[in-house]
């Protein structure tokens, strides 16, 4: 994996801690697996962590079944704070490691006309090797849509 | 203007908290609130329905059951174990939650979620999404086949499905093989180009579990005991869910 791809572009990151993985799981220890990864796909200057972070991270409300429970006002209430805490970061995406985050954390930008983008971990690790095709790029903006292409 | 004083009863011997606490791990220490707010103060669900964690409790606590049981804010906390981690007491309130939704009547739990509990319940996936065995295999075989006849480097690419002795079981959520399928494929190039030797399974492949969710302990064990045995069937070691 390499950054190299983003050297110039300086396109910024942050991450969502999923609360599953970090604060009822591993632990900061995985949060922090979680960074060296991320780090190494975007590069150490374009990642801006949110705050608070790792297992004091705040759920960002797409849990507990919130998604499919048929609340999506109050859901996107509890959301405010997720996504406030990304607004402040003034990143261009968030990457959110779990399909629930991924969902909600979707949602609470499409609502917003979206100020950021939504990706998973998998599609910008691809990314980086070089072996994301378009067909794998659904999550990527405008920004990202023909970088680093596959077979380009 | 404030509002009326709430009245408490006087002579409640047994409270929903008291049926909580003898459920609790290590005797239960909902007692030991010190009201202080931490819970709340870092809680986004802190005000929706004029509700949040530290009143929870303390209407718990009081023996307002009535109200406890009645209120939405059960299924608009997420459980996610923030105020336990900030709380000086250790006290768990998301267990107090996951209780609250026990005890709503199984058909006035919240039709999302026991829609998609009940039909993880109707064959051995265990898709929320009804995806049945047939489904899975051909959209995983349909998408391997063109992603490796389109890109040459990944000619050699697997997607094994039912594999013996593989060493990783691997989940997938239902929304990826029934909706978006080419979201399928970076994981798969990863686990590729790593060389992980890696299976899905045809029973038990659906990572979403709704019946947990739905605090329905009997389904919730049994999409459980489906899924552990179909990696124990296949002789995986490591069981990958990406939930």
């Amino acid at each position: 994996m390499t950054p190299d791809w983003n050297k110039d572009l300086k396109v910024k990151f942050t991450v969502q801690d999923p609360c599953q993985l970090v604060r009822k799981s591993f632990g900061d220890p995985v949060a922090e697996d979680l960074r060296y990864v991320v780090k190494n796909v975007v590069g150490e200057e374009n990642f801006i962590d949110m705050s608070p972070n790792r297992s004091n991270n705040y759920c960002c409300g797409g849990g507990g079944g919130f998604l499919q429970s048929g609340y999506p006002e109050e859901r996107r209430q509890y959301g405010e704070a997720k996504a406030n805490q990304i607004l402040a970061t003034g990143a261009d995406y968030c990457i959110t490691p779990c399909h629930n985050c991924h969902a909600q954390v979707h949602d609470l930008s499409e609502i917003r006309e979206h100020p950021w983008q939504t990706v998973h971990l998998w599609t910008l690790i691809c990314l980086s090797l070089g072996v994301l095709g378009e067909n794998e790029r659904e999550y990527l903006g405008e920004d990202l849509k023909n970088v680093a292409m596959y077979g380009a | 203007m404030g509002e009326p004083a709430i009245k408490l009863g006087t002579k409640r011997s047994s409270t929903f908290i008291d049926k909580v606490k003898d459920l609790l791990p290590e005797g239960g220490n909902l007692d030991l609130c010190l009201t202080c707010g931490a819970c709340s103060s870092g809680c986004p669900a802190t005000g929706i329905g004029g509700m949040d964690a530290r009143k929870f409790l303390r209407m718990a606590a009081l023996g307002m059951d009535e109200e406890i049981q009645q209120s939405p804010w059960v299924w608009h906390c997420t459980m996610c174990q923030r105020c336990i981690y900030v709380c000086p007491m250790q006290i768990n309130i998301p267990q107090l939650v996951f209780y609250a939704r026990q005890s709503w009547p199984r058909d006035q739990r919240p039709k999302g979620i026991l829609g998609s509990c009940d039909m993880a319940l109707r064959n051995d996936t265990c898709s929320a999404m009804g995806a049945t065995e047939e489904d899975f295999e051909f959209v995983v075989e349909d998408v391997l086949e063109e992603y490796r006849e389109a890109q040459p480097e990944f000619k050699d690419m697997e997607a094994p499905v039912n594999k013996q002795g593989a060493y990783y079981f691997l989940n997938q959520n239902s929304r990826e093989p029934v909706t978006e399928p080419d979201e399928m494929v970076p994981l798969w190039k990863i686990l590729h180009l790593v060389g992980a030797d890696w299976t899905y399974g045809t029973k038990g492949w659906a990572a979403e579990n709704y019946c947990m969710f739905m605090a329905d302990d009997e389904a919730w064990k049994h999409i459980v005991e489906v899924k552990a045995k179909a990696v124990e069937d296949l002789g995986c070691k490591v069981w990958l869910n990406t939930e």
